[in-house]
C-alpha cells in the first residue's frame, strides 16, 4: 500500500517471527523487498504472488520466485500445509472476501503472519467522529471511493475473526504512526486504540478445509 | 558432404556437418546407428536416427552452461544464426546473443532441428533405410516426448549431464514442460514461454484445418510427392496463411493493415488482394513453401496436437511436476489467444501444487502469439533477471 519501503519496521518485526530457513510464501510482495530481507537474514526458501506486473518483473529479475496473482483466486491451487509461514502484509484489508483469504492462509501455512493498518487508530476515530467523513491520513491517502482498501478492520475484528476460524494468536504487534514500535509497552487493550499498524502471527492445529479442492 | 548411412548393426554414432537429411542444412549432426534406436510413443523404433544442431558460445569446463533453445512448429537450429534458404537473421536474435537475455558470452547455447523436422534432422523427408525411398508418411506419427527423447540424446552426445536452462516458445515452450517433467534432474531451470501443458481443442480444429489444406493440394499426392517430383504449395501455403492469423491479433492486425488496400486507390470487383492484409498473408504463404516441407508440417502440427502432460499423469498435472527441483520461469501474451494466459496459469498452479520454484509473467502486449519472437522488452527483461539468479544458485556467477 501507501507503507514507505525504505525502512519497514514492520518488515523487520516479520523477519523476527519467522524461523531461520523455513518455507515462506508473501502473498503481495510488491516489489519483493519483504522476500528478499527474508532470504538475506532468514535463508528462507520463498515464494511470492504479486498483482502488478511491474511488481513480478521486479521480483525475478531479483532472482524471487514469484507468480502473478492475487489472494483472492490463487490460493486455492496450494496444497496444505505446504509453507511454514504465509504472510499477508498490509493486503488483507484490500482482498474481496478477508475470511476466505485468511482461512486459505491458515490451511496452506503452518503460520499465517498478517499486518494491516489498524482501523482503530485514535486518529481514525477521531477523523470520524469530528470530521464526519471516511478518514484520509498519510498511511491511508485514498478517498472512500477510489481506495483499493475496502475491508478495513480494527485489531479487535481481526482477533475476532481468527478466533472465529479456530486460529490462534501466537504474537500481536502494534506500530505507532511513525511505524516504529511502540516507545512505552502498552497493555493489549490499548493497542487497538493507539496501533497504528497491526502484525498478527497466527497458527491453527488441523488445516482449515478448503472451499474447493487443489488441483 | 556426408553421404547416406545405411542400417548396419555395426554401425558406430557418427557425426558430421552438411547435407545428409534436410537439402538446406549445413549443420552439424549426429547420427544414431540402427543398433540404438529411439523408442517412440507410437510404440515403434525409430533408428538410425539423427539430429542436426547448431550451437553459440562456449561450453564450460564443468559443462554446467548449456541452455538447450526449443523452436517451434515452423522453427528450426538457427535461432541466432543466418537461415541457409531465407538468408534472414536467426528466428530469436532478440533473445540470444552476446550480452543478449541469453548471453552466449555466459551460456552455451545448443538449438537442434525437431525430430520430424526438415532441417537436417530425420523427418519424413529422410530415405527410410528400409526402403531406399523417403519415408513421406511411413515415418511413425511422433509426439514431443519423442522430439524430447531425441534431444536428450543429443545432449548425452555432447557429453552434458544437466542443462543449466531449457527454453523455448510455443510449441517450444511444450518440449521445455516436457523436458521438465520427463528429466527433472537434468533441467536446472525452464523458461516456457506463450505455450501450455496441452493443446486446446480449438487449437487442434485450427491444426486440422491447415493439414487439410496440405492433404486437399492433389500434388501432396498422398504424402509421396517428393517421388513423383511435385510439392504441394499451394495447400502448403494456405496452411501457413490460415495459421499466421492465429499467431497475431485482430488489434494487431489493425494497426498494421487496417482496411488499407494493396497498391490501388479503389476497390476492384474482383478477387485479387485487393486488401494489404491478403497480399500480406499471400506472401507469408508463399515465401514459406521455399523453406517448410509439407509433411513435416503434418507430422508437426499433429505432435502438438497430441499433446497433453496432464494426461500421461493420470489427469493431473501437478503430478507431472511432483518432486522438481527445477526452477521454472513462464511467460504469457495478453493478446495471445493461441496459449491464452490461463493455459499459462494452469501450468503455474500445478507447479504450486507440486511445491516448485515458479516465477510467472503476463506481459502486455497487443502482438498476439508472435510476441515471444519479437522485442517485447518485459519479456527480455524478465528472462535476463530470471536467468541471472539462476547462474548465481548454479554458481555461475551472477
Amino acid at each position: 500500500m501507501s507503507v514507505n519501503s525504505a525502512r519497514r519496521i514492520d518488515f523487520e518485526l516479520i523477519a523476527d517471527l519467522v524461523c531461520d530457513g523455513a518455507r515462506v510464501l508473501d502473498i503481495g510482495c510488491g516489489d519483493g523487498a519483504l522476500l528478499q530481507l527474508l532470504e538475506e537474514r532468514r535463508h528462507v526458501d520463498g515464494r511470492g504472488i504479486e498483482i502488478s506486473q511491474a511488481g513480478v518483473n521486479a521480483c525475478v529479475a531479483r532472482g524471487l520466485s514469484v507468480i502473478q496473482g492475487d489472494a483472492d483466486h490463487d490460493l486455492i491451487y496450494y496444497p496444505d500445509r505446504c509453507f511454514d509461514y504465509v504472510i499477508l502484509s498490509q493486503t488483507i484489508q484490500a482482498t474481496s472476501n478477508p475470511k476466505h483469504v485468511l482461512k486459505e492462509l491458515l490451511r496452506i501455512g503452518r503460520h499465517a503472519i498478517v499486518s494491516f493498518p489498524n482501523f482503530g487508530y485514535w486518529r481514525v476515530r477521531l477523523g470520524l467522529l469530528f470530521g464526519g467523513r471516511m478518514p484520509v491520513t498519510k498511511d491511508l491517502p485514498h478517498s472512500w471511493y477510489d481506495t483499493p482498501n475496502i475491508h478495513f478492520c480494527t485489531c479487535t475484528d481481526f482477533a475476532a475473526l481468527a478466533q472465529e476460524l479456530g486460529a490462534r494468536v501466537e504474537e500481536a504487534q502494534v506500530l505507532d504512526a511513525e511505524g516504529e514500535r511502540m516507545g512505552v509497552p502498552l497493555p493489549r487493550p490499548l493497542w487497538n486504540l493507539f496501533g497504528q499498524q497491526a502484525i498478527f502471527l497466527l497458527s491453527s492445529d488441523a488445516p482449515v478445509a478448503s472451499e474447493n479442492a487443489a488441483s | 558432404m556426408a553421404e547416406h548411412k545405411t542400417a548396419d548393426p555395426a554401425e558406430k554414432t557418427t557425426t558430421g556437418r552438411g547435407r545428409n537429411e534436410g537439402e538446406a542444412s549445413a549443420s552439424p549432426y549426429v547420427r544414431f546407428p540402427a543398433d540404438e534406436p529411439l523408442r517412440l510413443d507410437a510404440g515403434r523404433q525409430l533408428g538410425p536416427f539423427q539430429i542436426a544442431y547448431e550451437t553459440y558460445g562456449q561450453l564450460n569446463a564443468d559443462k554446467t552452461n548449456a541452455i538447450l533453445v526449443c523452436h517451434a512448429l515452423t522453427g528450426d537450429q538457427h535461432c541466432a544464426s543466418v537461415h541457409p534458404v531465407t538468408g534472414k537473421p536467426g528466428w530469436w536474435e532478440r533473445m540470444i546473443g552476446p550480452g543478449k537475455a541469453v548471453d552466449t558470452d555466459r551460456y552455451f547455447v545448443i538449438c537442434s532441428n525437431v525430430l520430424g523436422g526438415c532441417l537436417g534432422s530425420t523427418g519424413p523427408t529422410s530415405i527410410d533405410p528400409r526402403t531406399g525411398r523417403p519415408f513421406a508418411l511411413d515415418l511413425p506419427v511422433l509426439t514431443i516426448r519423442d522430439m524430447v527423447r531425441a534431444q536428450a540424446r543429443l545432449i548425452d552426445h555432447l557429453g552434458i549431464e544437466t542443462l543449466f536452462s531449457v527454453i523455448g516458445g510455443s510449441m517450444g515452450g511444450m518440449q521445455v514442460l516436457q523436458w521438465a517433467s520427463s528429466y527433472p534432474d537434468r533441467v536446472f531451470s525452464a523458461i516456457p514461454i506463450a505455450s501450455g501443458a496441452r493443446h486446446t481443442s480449438q487449437n487442434i480444429a485450427f491444426h486440422e484445418v491447415g493439414r487439410q489444406a496440405v492433404m486437399a493440394d492433389p500434388d501432396w499426392r498422398q504424402g509421396n510427392y517428393l517421388e513423383a517430383g511435385t510439392r504441394p504449395s499451394k495447400g502448403l501455403a494456405v496452411a501457413r496463411m490460415a495459421a499466421h492469423i492465429t499467431y497475431l491479433s485482430e488489434a494487431a492486425l489493425h494497426r498494421k493493415f487496417g482496411r488499407e488496400l494493396q497498391n490501388r486507390s479503389a476497390l476492384t470487383f474482383g478477387f485479387d488482394a485487393d486488401f494489404q492484409i491478403e497480399s500480406y498473408l499471400r506472401h507469408q504463404g508463399m515465401t514459406f513453401v521455399d523453406r517448410f516441407d509439407a509433411n513435416s508440417y503434418l507430422y508437426m502440427t499433429r505432435a502438438m496436437d497430441y499433446f497433453d502432460l496432464a494426461a500421461d499423469h493420470a489427469g493431473s498435472l501437478a503430478r507431472a511436476f511432483h518432486g522438481t527441483k527445477t526452477r521454472f520461469c513462464i511467460v504469457s501474451f495478453t493478446s495471445d489467444w493461441l496459449f491464452p494466459t490461463a493455459e499459462s496459469r494452469a501450468v503455474v498452479h500445478a507447479l504450486n501444487a507440486a511445491g516448485a520454484s515458479v516465477s510467472f509473467v503476463e506481459v502486455e502486449t497487443d502482438k498476439g502469439h508472435d510476441a515471444f519472437l519479437l522485442d517485447e522488452p518485459e519479456m527480455l527483461a524478465t528472462i535476463a533477471g530470471f536467468l541471472r539468479s539462476a547462474a548465481r544458485a548454479r554458481d555461475l556467477g551472477g
